[in-house]
């Protein structure tokens, strides 16, 4: 290359300085830069330390939830009421998938998914929790299984995961008492916040399921797992195993329910069977009832419109929550207490001329009514039970007044919840001035008094409040808590422990005279030749007590009689009510049945209190073998402690020989009285 | 056979007698090598066939390292301005028929792909130093314009595969040469100034993912899974090492993949999550002696030629650990620079080694009055 000659000469040594000022100047920019760089490592890695090591940790470890399997329900004898049962569901984990929609739209070619999938799907996936997968479609079939398998590659971060489903297996026939579990919702979620149980997805929606929800439930265990950054687990770090839910054995008898539903045959109704020496509930219906797996993981809008649409509200638990006019089946308890007040002894009489008027008043003013007209001539204490003669509970209603009514039947458990182990329980009317002044803001009239004595006007009563009622009475008096857990286990091999209820209050019966005499007239009822009942008993080894109740749902109106009695118009205006209980001087069960639309108590009640005490009699009977998965529980012998004697149909407990109903009946043949 | 061994003695007396390599750089390089492939067999998870890789590059890298100092200066400066030509031609090649993974960098020579951009860090203060040692210094404005072109064409070509990080390294590389010329600060402030008015232009003809990468460097958390996930991950390695480190292969963040990159240009952030503050810090301060003794060694040099040559070589040095470190604590945007020795990959420990090399050479033609 030519070089021209420049005007600048070099100067090599100045050249040379000058370098060296600038390599000087460089190290010292070096030093600062790389100080810098050392500064900055310090801020982040001693200054910054702890902060950088949560974010490492919440990128790389992972909590799992692991859900508990939940307790198991039993009846008394050991038949399945509710089981977890392994389904398969499929799961997505939304931070894994890219499109949502246009993946749920391709995924619905190959697994079908429901509008109601997708609504559950939409709601899970506001509510999620962690890293948890939010469930998409519950109970994959074989099927399914296999088509989504084969086109897994497709969907990334939707997986099929097993896990166990509430089953109950008798299906309608439980509902009333078990209940169900339903998917958790957001108050009951944020209710959860902070407690082991926040990664639940289900809990007890109604009865047994919701009402022991702390048994059932367990407790849950939970896995450190260390993810790598697509999420996918690497090892696992910690595991602590859930606890499951405790196993609860119900006081029902499978074999006395399902005869209730028999007997109610789909009908608007409820019944109910007590052991009456210990409270244990043996039977408990509410009719129409509906299939509590339908809820298990969500309900289907069109299923819940169904039921919430029909007509006969099967939501509706009747046996709690179904407050009914309770008519004549008040009697027995008002001449217990007319005798135990001494107003009344059994010999006093009275003359049934159709209508009673409150004395003192002017005439002309309303009359109360016989059943008929002419009424039913001059009547003791036995045959107006028998014969559920209005005018003799008038008239002793009057003499007893209110106040002193009201209280007694309080003794009775009627106007307040019987505190049964079930959720919502009402309460009923008990008529007093109190509830009146304070419900109607109106004074008490007598009238009102009047037509309280024989079960009309304000009263309200459950048909739980009636069994316990009931109850109480076949109990010599004896208040006992009505309830349904029998027994706890804490796990399938451990022991099981006999769940103690003492009773609630003193005997309200101080004289066994006075028992006897209202018994009496209750087995009239069922063998008296003008028993509202009769012919109840026949081919049944035992003798029943009962009385029939026939509520009025309309206050009539004018002074006519009604004439219009066939059964289907009755239907329409009466309420069939029957309570009894068996063996009449030993009793050991008693029943309620109510049907909301039925024209005679004793005609179409007492029949469905009578198959109740079909199965339990014939339980009794039956040798043990006859059905050895339903009869002869896991659990065999169970010793309950002293004072909670054993409930009448477990085996072995054939303490009442069909000899006994030669003590126990009369001899005397009925059925076939007009 | 006699004769053979006695050529060895020779050879080894003429070695220690009168060494072509400086010693300290040397053994300042093998424990930086040494230490790299001890870092990588931690983030490469013990992948021998990486680690192996990695080790015979630089065996390469020390041989021709070894090669590239038996060449007196006087020989790079004569062939300085035919290698530029030649690494430019190979630009533009690249840019015509290359191939590479979304950019288009590697040229496929049959056996070896390679990087011609890699080149140009090395030819580009050859021929900036070459045209500025024959011109009277501080440089008038003419040759700094010249000089400003000829960095300017081969950092443009490279900023076209796209490729803004290796454009900026080679700027940079010409850009010391420069200013250890003696530039006057009036004048490195005035183009300084000019490059700052050109920022807006340049915005202009990025590409969508640097002008995102640039865009996250002032917030990371605003995208914490698209590019601000590099930054992110990258701190909270670093942030999670503390004092002394998770240890060797403990690291989650690295083991987990959460980091990405990491056996390449996010290998410090491994080295800082598992030898903590202490590893970083070491780690820094080999890299600091061995600019240092760079700088000594250019301070040395016999001619202006070998002085600016050498010296923007070390400051290229530093260059690349400031980029890298900065990158990986958050300081400095996503520029896919690795870190030097250290980082898994071929072109760029082989042409470091071979800079070396040349400043070995330049070592020993150094000035003789001392």
């Amino acid at each position: 290359m030519k070089r021209k000659p420049r005007p600048a000469l070099r100067n090599s040594g100045e050249e040379q300085r000058q370098f060296t000022r600038r390599a000087w100047f460089s190290m010292a920019l070096i030093l600062l830069a790389l100080a810098g760089l050392g500064v900055r490592f310090f801020w982040l890695q001693v200054v910054r330390h702890d902060e950088f090591v949560t974010r490492a940790n919440d990128n790389s470890i992972h909590v799992r939830f692991l859900s508990p399997p939940r307790g198991m329900i039993f009846d008394r004898n050991g038949v399945v009421l509710a089981e977890n049962v392994p389904a398969f569901r499929l799961e997505v984990v939304p931070d894994q998938v890219h499109d949502l929609p246009a993946m749920l739209k391709s995924l619905a070619t190959v697994v079908p998914l429901s509008s109601d999938d997708l609504r559950r799907f939409e709601q899970a996936l506001k509510e999620r929790h962690g890293f948890q997968g939010v469930p998409l479609r519950d109970r994959l079939s074989q099927d399914e299984i296999a088509r989504f398998a084969i086109n897994r590659w497709r969907f990334p971060g939707v997986e099929i995961k097993p896990y166990l489903r509430r089953y109950y297996p008798e299906g309608a026939l439980a509902t009333s008492v078990v209940g169900y579990v339903g998917s958790i919702d957001q108050r009951e979620a944020e209710k959860l916040q902070g407690t082991p149980w926040a990664g639940m997805n289900q809990t007890g929606k109604s009865g047994i399921e919701r009402e022991y929800e702390k048994l059932l439930r367990g407790v849950p265990g939970y896995e450190l797992v260390e993810v790598n950054a697509d999420q996918r687990p690497v090892r696992v770090l910690e595991r602590v195993p859930p606890r499951p839910g405790e196993n609860l054995y119900l006081t029902l008898d499978m074999r006395m329910q399902k005869a209730a539903y028999a007997g109610l045959r789909g009908r608007a109704g409820a019944a109910v069977a007590v052991d009456p020496r210990n409270g244990q509930v043996l039977a408990l219906a509410s009719s129409p009832s509906y299939d509590p797996n339908l809820f298990v993981g969500g309900i289907s809008e069109a299923n819940y419109k169904a039921l919430l649409d029909d007509p006969h509200h099967p939501l509706l638990n009747r046996v709690t929550e179904g407050t009914y006019l309770p008519g004549s089946t008040v009697k027995p308890f008002e001449a217990v207490a007319g005798l135990e007040l001494g107003l009344r002894t059994p010999q006093y009489t009275v003359d049934s001329v159709g209508e009673w008027y409150i004395p003192g008043l002017p005439p002309g003013t309303r009359g109360y009514r016989d059943d008929v007209p002419g009424g039913f001539g001059v009547v003791d204490l036995t045959q107006a039970i028998e014969m559920s003669v209005n005018t003799y509970f008038y008239k002793l209603a009057y003499d007893m007044g209110i106040d002193r009514l009201s209280a007694f039947m309080a003794k009775f458990g009627f106007g307040e919840p019987t505190g049964i182990d079930l959720p919502h329980e009402a309460s009923g009317v008990l008529p007093s001035r109190a509830w009146k002044a304070k419900t109607l803001h109106r004074p008490w009239y007598l009238g009102d008094t009047v037509i309280s004595g024989i079960g009309q006007g304000y009263w309200q009563v459950t048909p739980l409040q009636l069994a316990n009622a009931v109850s109480t009475l076949a109990d010599f008096g004896q208040p006992q808590r009505l309830h349904l857990l029998l027994a706890t286990q804490d796990g399938s091999n451990a022991p099981i422990k006999p769940v103690v209820v003492p009773p609630p209050g003193p005997p309200v019966i101080a004289r066994r005279a006075d028992w006897q005499a209202v018994m009496q007239g209750m087995v009239k009822v069922v063998e008296g030749a003008r028993g509202t009942a009769r012919g109840l008993d026949v081919g049944f080894p035992y003798r029943i007590a009962g009385k029939t109740g026939t509520a009025e749902i309309f206050s009539r109106t004018s002074h006519a009689w009604h004439t219009n009695r066939t059964n289907h118009e009755l239907a329409l205006r009466h309420r069939a009510l029957f309570i009894g209980f068996t063996p009449a001087s030993d009793p050991r069960v008693a029943g309620v049945a109510i049907l909301e639309r039925a024209p005679w108590g004793g005609r179409d009640a007492a029949p469905i209190v009578r198959d109740m005490f079909d199965a339990w009699a014939h339980v009794r009977h039956l040798p043990d073998t006859l059905l050895p998965g339903d009869i002869l529980p896991p659990w065999a012998p169970m010793s309950l402690p002293p004072g909670t004697a054993s409930a009448a149909p477990v085996p072995p407990a054939v303490d009442l020989p069909r000899a006994s109903s030669v003590l126990d009946r009369t001899g005397a043949t009925v059925g076939g009285a007009p | 056979m006699i004769r053979a061994a006695l050529r060895l003695r020779i050879f080894l007396r003429h070695l220690l007698t009168r060494p072509r390599l400086d010693l300290p750089l040397l053994i300042a390089l093998l424990l930086l090598a040494g230490l790299g492939l001890f870092f990588l067999s931690s983030a490469a998870d013990l992948a021998w066939r990486t680690i192996g890789a990695q080790a015979a590059r630089f065996v390469l890298g020390f041989m021709l390292l070894y090669v590239v100092s038996r060449i007196p200066p006087a020989q790079f400066r004569h062939w300085s301005p035919a290698l530029y030509v030649l690494s430019v031609v190979l630009l533009v090649l690249v840019l015509v028929l290359g191939q590479g993974r979304g950019a288009d960098r590697w040229l496929n020579l049959g056996i070896v792909r390679f990087q011609p951009s890699e080149l140009l860090k090395l030819t580009t203060p050859m021929m900036a130093a070459w045209y500025l040692a024959q011109r009277p210094l501080p440089p008038s404005w003419r040759d700094l314009g010249v000089v400003v072109v000829l960095i300017a064409l081969p950092a443009g070509l490279i900023a076209l595969q796209p490729d803004l990080g290796t454009a900026l390294l080679v700027a940079a590389a010409g850009a010391f040469v420069l200013f250890l010329s003696g530039l006057s600060l009036r004048r490195i402030g005035l183009i300084l100034g000019v490059v700052l008015l050109m920022l807006p232009v340049a915005w202009h003809f990025m590409h969508d993912y640097q002008r995102e990468r640039v865009l996250t460097l002032f917030d990371p958390e605003s995208d914490p899974l698209g590019t601000g996930w590099h930054v992110i991950q990258s701190e909270i390695a670093v942030g999670s090492g503390g004092v002394f480190g998770k240890g060797f292969m403990r690291g989650t963040q690295a083991q987990l993949q959460f980091l990405p990159e990491h056996t390449t240009d996010f290998i410090y952030a491994v080295v800082g999550e598992e030898f903590g503050l202490i590893g970083a810090l070491l780690l820094l301060a080999l890299y600091l002696f061995i600019v240092g003794r760079s700088l000594w060694i250019a301070v040395n040099a016999r001619d202006t030629y070998a002085r600016l040559l050498s010296g923007a070589l070390a400051m290229s040095f530093f260059f690349y650990v400031m980029v890298n470190g900065g990158m990986i604590t958050g300081l400095l945007p996503v520029v896919g620079v690795p870190l030097p020795l250290v980082s898994y990959g071929g072109t760029s420990a082989v042409s470091l080694l071979a800079g070396f090399g040349m400043l070995m050479s330049i070592h020993a033609h150094r000035k003789l009055m001392q």
